[in-house]
């Protein structure tokens, strides 16, 4: 903090961040208590995009309640699709047949590259540079044309069913999505040229905007956040589900715990995805793509069940409570977002406007996930 | 690792001595596999506050806070998620009031990250945490006066 | 044929230099999109008549035509004389350019000196139409664009002393003129008058880039900060005129970088001089600049100052006694 944040000057004024504005990529709300460009006090107002979720799943069957996941975060809505499918499978004891867990596998890591991607763009934008958001969608295009194919939808998916998936992949798809990655692989080098090694994005980034590992914890901050202060946690290592455990992957971490730390903790994970998704198209099974004792009607026994997946923001849970019946009894949403952009306010204060820019862009928020 | 099971077994016995001790019965300690928790603790309303106290110690950081409202028993629950990123474990810790005067101590001093959570449980359940600074509406608008994730709430 | 009287001269000057700023204003936009299109791999305009070229036309006659939103919490009278205030200046400074060595409104001695007088007039725009807007958002990028102003006309003033005291005048068409005959005698390459030309040049370019607050140092209108800067609360003309300002701003600091350092309306081979050659110079240089805009992110305003304080006013100083000593020193080992 610089000294003349930390000096006590009485003339503040408030600065209303959104609902809209360009950097909040949505209707988040920031109400910075300024003084001067610097930042007193931070504090988010959401709910601008409130639909209690969590209500509607009340009011539904456990199925019907699939298409609204894929609605909380636009951007990787098949982690969310994955979250939820695999409570429910936990809860009414739902064996997925492997080849399903594999297509499960490729799908939710192309959908994180795809996420990451925008986030790339989206976060130079925020530093100023236009350019690299265009290359980065046209990297992301390929990404939802090959999903399309898949599961008919270019961003809200629902492809996920209890026991499997809801169709089978074409041969064409894993050759697409290999070709995809060898194109991506090329690529990757420039956007690091490009844009990682830009003298201005480092000096923007490093340095600036320490979220430590301590802070993570208090306000539990999990993803690319909590690895770029260096925790090595995440869910797919920590509790593995699916097929992660057969397939080798590192969790990329870097200790600084700032701005550039968890920039390039996505950098290096969509590397990361990149080789998961290799060897699920090198593994992938013959055989039936949804379990054949699937139940059509869910009934899972009383009690409680949480299932947690990575999505590309950090750990997304979901709590169920079953009273017996075909609709949830209760059914909690444990958004990753939610809990990162927690820790703003404390993060951002005594910086400097566009450093705290930089901060809110580097924590990766969809507001549609925060306000669920 | 075997899928669902791994490295996750492992929450220490003084944990759990320590949550035994504000415990108003038994804990339970589920299958990961079937339930996706370690460790189910219930204790008082009284001792959220100590109970967070012990899993900050342990290190463990807090996931989420939410209610169950309990029509049928007249009741309120409050969960509370704990997970640790080192040495994974998923503590649930619950306590339940009841439905007539719905109120637990704040834990938002120990985890400043509960200050959200406890928010969100306030809009939607109508529970009031109490020594929370500022419980204020979170999602819903500054103006609601109704909690609607109560089983008897009509739109 | 007479020449035509002097005053007829001149407002027929007037009228086309007035003319050239609009159309530049209007072309550069053009250009801007269709390079910023091509770096990022797409088209850019290209439906309105061939390659967009009406473009240009179309948004022009949109931003006249639309309403003028009058916000009532502003400064009525700051907030109208802001955008002309930005403009005007721009487009006299114009006068004193010599396109080549005939094609030039008024050929005055203090030429260089008239610029920089009315360069400064610009900020006073920025400032009065950020505070006038009475908008948080436009005062602190009407702030920032002052200090960011201030920090850089003296580092680029400083460059100038040094160009002013090698070639003893303030007359642009003399300045030119001492380039004439190839490209090792523009002052860039005059490596005898002094060794650091080409940083007295950039220095030079970037000073001209931040003051005319164009991206990576567009901290002014910092949209993912500040909405849009100082001009948050103008619309229709009110912001055409800003805008048509930061561009006449642009042609204004590229015309200087090569009338001083790249050899003006001079042919890089000594053959045909004239404004075909100036036109091409400026037309590169303001291609760079819109490069470097789509292709860097934003500095901050903290790395701006820091950048002008720090570095560029030390360098510009340090060649400004290195000059100084050139050239009482160089006589002497060559009388």
């Amino acid at each position: 903090m610089s000294v003349l944040a930390q000096c006590d000057s009485k003339e503040t004024f408030v600065l209303n961040l959104g609902p809209q504005h360009p950097a909040t990529h949505g209707v988040l709300r920031v109400k910075l208590t300024m003084d001067g460009e610097y930042i007193r006090q931070a504090e988010p107002v959401l709910g601008y995009i409130h639909r209690m979720h969590e209500k509607m799943g009340e009011n539904r069957t456990w199925a019907q309640f699939m298409p609204n996941t894929g609605r909380l975060d636009y951007l990787s809505a098949l982690s969310y699709n994955h979250g939820y499918v695999l409570a429910v499978e936990r809860a009414a004891a739902i064996e997925v047949p492997e080849r399903a867990e594999y297509i499960r596998v490729i799908t939710v890591e192309l959908n994180r590259i795809s996420s990451h991607l925008v986030w790339f763009g989206a976060f130079i934008l925020d530093l100023g540079g236009f350019t690299p958001l265009l290359y980065a969608f046209d990297d992301r295009e390929i990404i939802l044309d090959l999903l399309q194919a898949v599961t008919g939808s270019r961003l809200t998916y629902c492809y996920f069913r209890f026991g499997g998936v809801y169709n089978d992949i074409e041969p064409d798809f894993i050759t697409g999505t290999l070709a995809f990655i060898k194109r991506l692989r090329a690529r990757m080098p420039m956007y690091h040229n490009l844009v990682t090694k830009n003298i201005i994005l480092v000096k923007r980034l490093k340095d600036i905007g320490f979220v430590p590992a301590e802070m993570c914890r208090k306000y539990g901050a999990t993803g690319p956040v909590l690895r770029g202060a260096g925790v090595a946690y995440d869910v797919r290592r920590a509790e593995p589900y699916s097929v992660y455990p057969e397939l080798d992957f590192d969790i990329p971490t870097h200790p600084e715990g700032d701005s550039m730390a968890r920039y390039l903790v996505r950098m290096d994970e969509i590397e990361q995805s990149m080789r998961i998704i290799e060897q699920a198209c090198t593994k992938l099974p013959n055989g039936p793509v949804m379990a054949e004792k699937a139940p059509k009607i869910i009934k899972p026994a009383k009690g409680d069940y949480y299932a947690a997946v990575e999505a590309a923001r950090g750990s997304f849970g979901v709590r169920l409570v079953s009273d017996g019946t075909n609709t949830p009894y209760r059914l909690k949403l444990r958004s990753p977002s939610y809990s990162n952009l927690s820790l703003f306010g404390e993060a951002s204060r005594g910086m400097l406007l566009p450093d705290a820019l930089a901060l809110m862009g580097s924590l990766d928020l969809v507001i549609p996930e925060i306000d669920r | 690792m075997a899928p669902g099971g791994g490295r996750l077994t492992m929450i220490s016995q003084e944990l759990k001595n320590a949550l035994a001790k504000l415990a108003v019965n038994e804990a339970v300690v589920p299958d990961f596999k079937d339930k996706g928790f370690h460790l189910d603790v219930a204790v008082a309303p009284d001792a959220v506050a100590p109970a967070a106290e012990v899993m900050n110690l342990a290190g463990f950081f807090l996931e989420a806070i939410t209610g169950v409202d309990w029509l049928a028993e007249g009741q309120m629950e409050v969960v509370y998620d704990y997970n640790h990123s080192i040495s994974p474990g998923r503590v649930v810790i619950r306590a339940r009031v009841s439905r007539a005067t719905p109120e637990l101590p704040t834990i938002s001093a120990i985890y400043p990250g509960a200050l959200w959570h406890e928010r969100e449980t306030h809009d939607f359940f109508g529970i009031v945490f109490t020594g929370h600074p500022d419980l204020k509406p979170l999602l819903l608008p500054e103006d609601a006066d109704f909690h609607p994730l109560r089983k008897d709430y009509t739109s | 044929m007479n020449p035509p009287s002097e005053p007829i001269r001149l407002l027929a000057f007037l009228i086309g230099l007035i003319i050239f700023a609009a159309l530049n204003a209007a072309y550069l936009v053009w250009l801007e999109r269709k390079v910023a299109g091509h770096v990022q791999r797409r088209i850019g305009p290209k439906e309105v008549g061939p390659f967009g070229l009406l473009q240009p036309l179309v948004d022009g006659i949109k931003l006249m035509t639309k309403q003028i939103l009058v916000p009532d919490h502003i400064d009525p009278i700051l907030f109208r004389i802001a955008p002309p205030l930005l403009l005007i200046p721009a487009v006299m400074s114009f006068v004193t350019i010599p396109f080549s060595e005939t094609l030039v409104a008024r050929d005055i001695n203090l030429g260089l000196l008239m610029i920089f007088a009315f360069a400064s007039i610009n900020v006073l725009g920025i400032l009065l139409g950020g505070w006038g807007s009475n908008n948080k958002y436009a005062v602190i990028a009407a702030a920032r664009g002052v200090s960011q102003n201030v920090a850089y006309e003296i580092p680029m003033l400083i460059t100038v002393i040094t160009m002013v005291m090698i070639t003893h005048t303030l007359n642009l068409n003399e300045i030119v003129r001492q380039q004439a005959g190839g490209i090792f005698n523009w002052y860039i390459f005059r490596w005898s008058a002094n060794p650091l030309m080409l940083v007295s040049f950039l220095i030079f370019f970037t000073c001209s880039m931040a003051e005319t607050n164009r991206a990576p140092f567009d901290l002014g209108e910092a949209e993912s900060e500040l909405v849009a800067g100082y001009h948050t609360e103008y619309s229709g003309m009110g912001f055409g005129l800003f805008f048509m300002g930061e561009y006449a701003n642009i042609v204004i600091g590229c015309s200087l970088a090569t009338l001083l350092f790249l050899g003006g309306w001079q042919c890089p081979f000594g053959l045909w001089p004239g404004v075909h050659w100036f036109l091409i110079k400026l037309y590169l240089l303001i291609f760079t600049v819109i490069l470097i805009r789509w292709t860097f992110p934003r500095t901050t305003i903290y790395g701006l100052l820091n950048l002008s304080w720090k570095i560029l006013i030390p360098f510009a100083l340090f060649n400004l006694i290195l000059t100084g000593a050139m050239l009482k020193i160089w006589p002497l080992i060559f009388p």
